[in-house]
């Protein structure tokens, strides 16, 4: 197995998860946590596969993907922002009826071949030796993925409306007091969340698999959610534990592919062993973990006034 | 105009109102989802919610069912039950289920093929003790580590999974089965097996387990200083600690009750009417569970009812798939979509809508 090869498919294995974690940063940073980023991921999963095998094309799937996501996020912010629900068991709730949900609508597409993501063609860029195969030859969404962890970073960095929702998730009550409309805010960063969840199930149907399975995330939104904790809310690190984790991955499919005597479940359950274990680092220093948890994170937000 | 209003305390005609109302919405949105798919939504509904009690043809199958999909349901949920009042989120009890089964099926079959009675009580023992220590992983790494117990426990059980499709295709499997995954057949072998005590009522060891997690669960809540201290470290986590409830303890506590009762279902469901440890023996009763415990409000009585409505929408799901060809995930939505409902009418139990004039300026 070369590094080339390794490196090339790295970026491909840590796509979905970093889409889905990019959104939930935002959304976090907003001072709410939404737990079901599994369920849309699946949801956006046979969204988009659906939508890109009746219209044949995939830039269409993504988008019908984001949609669905976003829709299905939608109920969870309606639950949490105006019906005041608890958002645990609003994520929790969200997730097992985008599992059923999902394989509801996915029957029909069971078996079926997803039209294939074009890739990006630049030539002899990427004829370049390593660097072209490894960083130039990718779909768009790879980089759309790589994008949106720049612009979040900026965004929330250097920009106004990053402050603000910043300040929302830091104080809902302060920010309440200085005239922001707090609910309207939170929602269009659930929102945002969804799309890019549903986004990174599509890539998994679309590109990554390609194909329908019922559950086929296996994990891979409570893994996105285990990557902003990682990461300690900043979006680079985001970039560095989406990469660490597509690594981990794509090196245990390849000791399976290569018969190497270690049982093929316990390199299938590394993955999650890894991350487990990544959580108990990361959580163990007292001081880094809470140093940038948004204050208001989880809380119920309610008016007085 | 309208304005809401946070009660000073939960409306208890509400809290009880609520489920029923969820319950009632599920079926009218459900009955909306089943038309999408072009099936008569009364139909679908009388096929799910009556004909399994009901309907003569079918209900000789399908009211001792009631009692065996319930069982585990109920059982799990009143072990999460205890952690969701102190906001301790164990959500991986499927994990627990089937690590639970894992180890009770793994003791057993080290006896085969002896009769000697002892067999059963030490195979529950061991069930209990697997579930309880795939629980205690979360549980310490968040005493210690302050790891968040959420992530933890869901993720553990994708490596359960994966453990259990290890055992059934190696450990465990049947060596006289001709080389297909699955151990030996636990249910007809009598040292091992959980039968039905009652013939033609589904009863078996796991339903008296759950009843008896019922009757404990409602003393130790309502009688115990125990059930104080859970409400006070839910509702006023800072409170509690001057009340000298110790946070770690809790955790343990909630996550031991949580562990031994999953496990304990997972051990008896593999003994009875799954009947062998199989790659895919698990079917989310652990996640089921979860709804079961919000439906019954987190109160024991509560979670009686609510998990034998759960059951009856397994049992009438199924008889949908193969009476009206509605298929198997609808039911799985339709659950989802029940505890949706619940949490949004919540809201009436904990605010209240007030007429008020706006004021002035």
């Amino acid at each position: 197995m070369s590094v080339e090869l390794l490196l090339t498919a790295l970026m491909i294995a840590s796509t979905p998860i970093l889409l889905a974690a990019i959104g939930e940063l935002v959304v976090e940073k907003s001072g709410v946590l939404n737990l079901g980023v599994e369920g849309m991921m699946i949801t956006g999963a046979i969204c988009g596969f659906a939508v890109a095998v009746e219209t044949g094309s995939p830039a269409l799937g993504f988008i019908g993907a984001a949609l669905g996501g976003a829709a299905m996020s939608m109920i969870f912010g309606v639950l949490t922002q105006f019906l005041l629900s608890n958002q645990v068991a609003t994520g929790l709730a969200l997730t097992l009826f985008g599992l059923g949900f999902s394989a509801l609508i996915g029957q029909g597409y069971v078996g079926q071949v997803p039209p294939s993501t074009p890739k990006l063609d630049l030539g002899p860029l990427s004829d370049i030796p390593f660097l072209g195969p490894v960083l130039l030859s990718h779909d768009l969404v790879v980089y759309l993925g790589l994008a949106l962890v720049a612009g979040v970073w900026a965004w929330l960095r250097y920009s106004r409306g990053g402050m603000i929702l910043r300040a929302v998730g830091e104080n809902h009550d302060a920010a309440h007091a200085l005239g922001y409309k707090v609910i309207r805010i939170r929602l269009a960063a659930i929102a945002f969340g969804g799309a890019c969840a549903g986004l990174g199930g599509a890539y998994l149907s679309l590109v990554r698999v390609p194909q329908w399975t019922e559950g086929m995330t296996a994990g891979a939104g409570w893994i996105a959610l285990a990557l902003v904790v990682f990461a300690s809310w900043k979006p680079w690190r985001v970039l560095i534990g989406a990469w660490l984790f597509g690594g981990i991955t794509v090196l245990q499919l390849n000791l399976q592919a290569a018969g190497v005597k270690v049982p093929v479940e316990l390199l299938s359950m590394s993955p999650y062993l890894i991350t487990i274990l990544v959580l108990v680092i990361i959580s163990s220093d007292r001081r880094r973990a809470n140093l940038n948890a948004p204050a208001a994170l989880g809380r119920i937000f309610h008016a007085a006034s | 105009m309208l304005r809401l209003e946070k009660r000073p305390q939960p409306s208890k005609l509400w809290t009880a109102l609520t489920p029923l109302l969820a319950v009632l919405a599920t079926m009218v949105a459900g009955g909306l989802l089943f038309a999408l798919l072009g099936k008569n939504p009364v139909e679908a509904i009388r096929v799910i919610f009556f004909d399994p009690l009901f309907n003569e043809q079918v209900a000789s199958y399908a009211r001792p069912q009631l009692l065996v999909k319930a069982g585990p349901l109920i059982l799990i949920a009143i072990g999460l039950s205890f952690g969701f009042r102190a906001g301790i989120w164990n959500i991986g009890a499927e994990g627990q289920y089937i690590m639970g089964a894992i180890c009770g099926a793994a003791v057993g079959l080290a006896f085969y093929p002896s009769e000697n009675p002892l067999i059963f009580p030490l195979m529950v023992m061991a069930g209990a003790l697997g579930g309880w220590i795939w629980a205690m992983i979360p549980a310490i790494l968040k005493i210690t580590f302050r790891t968040n117990e959420i992530l933890v426990s869901l993720l553990l059980v994708y490596v359960a999974e994966q453990l259990l499709a290890s055992v059934s295709l190696g450990l465990l499997r049947n060596p006289e089965g001709g080389g297909f995954p699955g151990s030996r057949n636990l249910a007809s072998w009598d040292a091992s097996s959980n039968p039905e005590l009652i013939a033609g009522t589904g009863m078996h060891w796991g339903v008296v387990a759950a009843f008896i997690s019922v009757i404990f669960a409602y003393v130790m809540l309502s009688r115990h200083i125990f059930g104080v201290q859970l409400q006070l470290a839910g509702q006023a986590p800072r409170a509690a600690r001057f009340a000298g409830v110790r946070p770690e303890m809790m955790v343990f506590i909630c996550f031991t009750a949580s562990g031994v009762l999953a496990g304990l279902a997972g051990l008896f469901e593999v003994t009875g009417p799954a009947g062998q440890i199989s790659i895919d023996f698990n079917v989310g009763y652990g996640f089921t569970a979860i709804i079961v415990a919000f439906l019954g409000r987190l109160h024991p009585i509560g979670i009686l009812l609510a998990g034998l409505l759960m059951a009856l929408t397994y049992i009438g799901g199924e008889l949908a798939q193969f009476m009206l060809g509605l298929p198997a995930a609808a039911i799985q939505a339709f659950q989802g979509m029940l505890l949706f409902f619940l949490l949004a009418f919540d809201m009436l139990s904990n605010y209240r809508f007030r007429l008020s004039a706006r004021e002035a300026a």
